[in-house]
């Protein structure tokens, strides 16, 4: 298994190169740093000399890809792509647009950041799961039906509608809690009991319904007929072959969810005025900062391709007949 | 002066697609099969003619042309602005724009405006300039005023839903009775829930035609800020939602389909490369990635302004360009899944059979492998509309979605949010624009459940083996 992951981490490496070739491009090429100068200082009325003393000052003075000036390996290496992107490997962001140090900004918001969204997945897991099970267990009933017809409506409701009306309702009509803002430590809780609630509300429908498929399909299976005929519970059956199979597949899903935590952030710590990382990518997005963005881009891979390892390694938790090699 | 945009021309081709091929399966009984059987489903038939009334609205908004203004030495001038058949039919809600925020059905302002009269001033609740304009008091006769017109339209609602259902009767009754078939349609005995869909029809009938009515004397969601009718924009939003949740899939079912089964198929280096390439897009955060192409895309646009004739064309190569980003990273899913299924449909006997036989690889591709993963992508394309629609909200929000001057359910809920926070609260086009997008996505959503009960085989089988749990006791 540590051999499969070796080989996992070597085949991380050309996937990044890749992302950062992309994110490069989709920055550079087309928006040349003559460009990203004259946004940064205004579009109207700016001297090249202005443009030239902003290009120095952040380190886009060089060329592109290629540098014909140099020879040997300073051909490749005194490029902007080269040095920008090279440090992103040993973690080292630079500094933003406006001069702050990029690692640092991201070290002091995780905090934040992961306070909504580590609650939000683990409680929401929970909540999906139990729903499911509930459905599962009543299935072809009527709270089966009108269970999966509120999945559905929920499902079809706009994230945007359940914070905004969330948040009119809880905090503004009712006052029991803040509309929106951020404190450190234990009195934290009361900023973010709301967007947790929120999240997890949100992603209810379309989990619950995902999952209730899961276990029904496991449910079809002749190991829950077999169970059965042995007189096993029901609810035995549910919770001791049903869940424990189910879970394989929900595995895999919620890896799949963890890059759209991210997402997910950026617009709840938007409105709730939380100091996290999505409004950190909000802020850079809206006002244009390149650099923020791709050491964002960079990280978001990062952690897929870490979660995507951990879904292989929770396989073999979760299914002792899968060995990875 | 007719104008064709490009997102107009590419929802023109995907019609006339759809059209050829369901000309094509109808005469062919394989291909026609599934698609009866979605017609026998209740909650799919529902959503459909929900699904049609938005898609009618959709398409009247996609015939644009700029409407002539005057004509200068026989040469005749056009007006900057884009208008579309739509527009032209709601001309009187488009036009009767106030000054600023008013209720909904309302004949006075939302604020009060110092009026200065006889030298006195004051201030005071002033009167709309259209919404209940022909009232002299509305405070008595409003309400029996709207109670009127809205019964007269819809007891023409009714009239046009049976003449509707007349015809539809009429045509099924086939050498029985008028009664008769009547009957057996109203209670249910055909084979397409046709009582179910006429319902429907009633239902949005009874809706529609009191709306459209009410809307040339009143503001029936009310003006925005600017006091543009928000019925009006709410109306607006459906093409924009429609263009993405439809083209996007368009463009991205190219790549997915050529590339998920060149790598199932072929493997090898091929293999390789493909699934190196989409798990690298994969790996980006969407939001990111789609930010960072928006972002770049405005540079350009704003970079070369002499590009773009009218605003709405710049516009719209946004919403075009928007659908690309968006297929670029909505792919990949289906890719993969393509991938999978071509994996395995290799093994197959008559794959095996077809190859034997010394069938090209061209040909074993088209004619046995694409046929064979077609109900794939068309379950993956009726699901990923919803969630496209949803998307471009949250993107519109994030400020990389459509173009600011474009109307749509993103631009709508993003303006809604200060009104929120207005004391006291504007909440209608927040209103407007949930009821709108909720009736969308949840019939695009049914609708895409009743084609994947009928297409996926696994569902089917999986849903007969069930039993149910009451028969254990």
């Amino acid at each position: 298994m540590i051999a499969y992951l070796i080989r996992r981490l070597l085949y991380a490496v050309p996937i990044l190169v890749g992302v950062n070739l992309l994110t490069f491009a989709l920055f550079f090429v087309v928006n040349t740093p003559d460009d990203m100068a004259r946004i940064q200082l205004g579009i109207k009325r700016v001297t090249p000399d202005a443009i030239h003393n902003w290009k120095v000052a952040h380190g886009y003075d060089k060329p592109l890809f290629f540098n014909p000036g140099e020879s040997g390996s300073n051909f490749f290496t005194d490029t902007i792509f080269f040095e920008k992107s090279v440090p992103m490997f040993r973690f080292e962001f630079g500094r933003s647009d406006d001069g702050r140090d990029i690692a640092q900004e991201i070290e002091s918001r995780a905090g934040p950041s992961l306070e909504i969204a580590l609650p939000v997945f683990l409680i929401g897991m929970m909540t999906n799961v139990s729903f499911a099970l509930m459905m599962a267990f009543f299935r072809a009933t009527l709270v089966d039906v009108w269970g999966v017809v509120m999945c559905v409506a929920a499902m079809s409701i706009s994230g945007l509608f359940y914070i905004i009306g969330g948040q009119f309702l809880v905090a503004k009509l009712w006052h029991w809690v803040p509309i929106s803002g951020f404190e450190a430590g234990a009195s934290s809780l009361k900023f973010v009991i709301l967007p947790v609630v929120i999240g997890v509300a949100s992603g209810l429908g379309s989990g619950a319904r995902w999952y209730r498929t899961i276990f029904l399909e496991e449910i079809g299976r002749d190991y829950v007929r077999t169970a059965k005929a042995k007189g096993i519970s029901e609810i035995r059956v549910l919770f001791h072959h049903v869940l424990r199979n189910g879970l394989i597949p929900i595995l895999t899903g919620a890896v799949v969810v963890i890059p759209s935590l991210f997402m997910g952030s950026l617009i709840m710590e938007s409105f709730f005025g939380i100091p996290g990382l999505g409004s950190y990518t909000l802020d850079a997005i809206n006002s244009q900062d390149f650099a923020i963005v791709r050491s964002m881009v960079f990280i978001g891979s990062v952690l897929y391709i870490i979660g995507l390892m951990l879904t292989d390694i929770s396989y073999t938790l979760a299914d002792p007949r899968i060995r990875l090699q | 002066m007719v104008v064709i945009l490009w997102t107009d021309g590419l929802v023109f081709l995907l019609s006339g697609l759809i059209l050829a091929f369901a000309v094509y399966a109808s005469r062919r009984p394989h291909l026609s099969l599934p698609w009866r059987r979605v017609g026998q489903s209740r909650s799919g038939m529902i959503s459909a003619v929900i699904l049609i009334c938005f898609v009618s609205i959709g398409l009247l908004d996609s015939f644009h042309f700029r409407p002539q203004i005057a004509i200068d030495k026989g040469k005749p001038i056009y007006s900057v602005e884009v208008l579309s058949a739509f527009d032209f039919l709601v001309e009187t809600m488009r036009n009767h724009t106030e000054r600023t925020y008013s209720s909904p059905f309302s004949a006075y302002a939302f604020s009060r405006e110092t009026v200065a009269s006889d030298g006195v001033q004051s201030r005071i609740y002033p009167r709309l300039r259209y919404g209940g304009a022909d009232l002299a008091d509305p405070g008595r006769e409003r309400i029996p005023d709207i109670l009127k017109r809205s019964l007269v339209a819809a007891l023409e609602g009714i009239g046009v839903w049976a003449l509707l259902a007349a015809i539809l009767v009429f045509r099924h009754s086939g050498g029985k009775s008028f009664p008769d078939a009547a009957s057996s349609i109203f209670r249910g005995e055909t084979e397409i829930p046709w009582n179910a869909m006429l319902g429907t029809l009633l239902a949005i009938f009874l809706i529609a035609f009191p709306a459209f009515a009410l809307s040339s004397h009143y503001h029936v969601f009310g003006t925005d800020k600017v006091g543009q009718d928000v019925f009006y924009l709410a109306l607006k939003s459906i093409r924009t939602g429609l263009v993405i949740g439809t083209l996007t899939t368009l463009v991205m079912l190219p790549f997915a389909i050529f590339l998920g089964i060149m790598a199932g198929y072929l493997g090898g280096w091929l293999d390789d490369v493909i699934q190196y390439l989409y798990t690298m897009l994969n790996s980006i955060p969407a939001v990111l990635l789609i930010a960072a192409s928006v972002l770049m895309m405005q540079v350009y646009i704003d970079a070369h302004p002499a590009l773009f004739e009218t605003m709405a064309e710049r516009a719209d190569l946004r919403l075009l360009f928007l659908c690309m980003i968006l297929g670029m990273t909505s792919w990949t899913g289906l890719c993969r899944l393509l991938r999978g299924e071509a994996l395995k449909l290799r093994e197959m006997e008559y794959i095996l059979a077809a190859q034997a036989f010394g069938v090209s690889r061209l040909r074993i591709v088209t004619r046995h492998i694409l046929p064979n993963v077609m109900h794939i992508v068309l379950i993956s394309v009726v699901m990923e509309f919803s969630s496209l629609v949803l998307a471009e909200a949250v993107l519109s929000y994030v400020g990389v979605g459509v173009d600011p001057s474009m109307i749509s359910f993103g631009t709508m809920i993003n303006s809604a949010r200060l009104e929120m926070a207005r004391e006291p609260m504007v909440w209608w086009p927040l209103a407007a624009a949930f009821v709108f997008m909720f009736a969308m996505v949840l019939s695009a959503n049914l609708f895409a459940d009743a084609v994947r009960d009928a297409f996926d085989p696994r569902t089917r089988v999986a849903s007969r083996r069930i039993p149910p749990v009451k028969d254990e006791a």
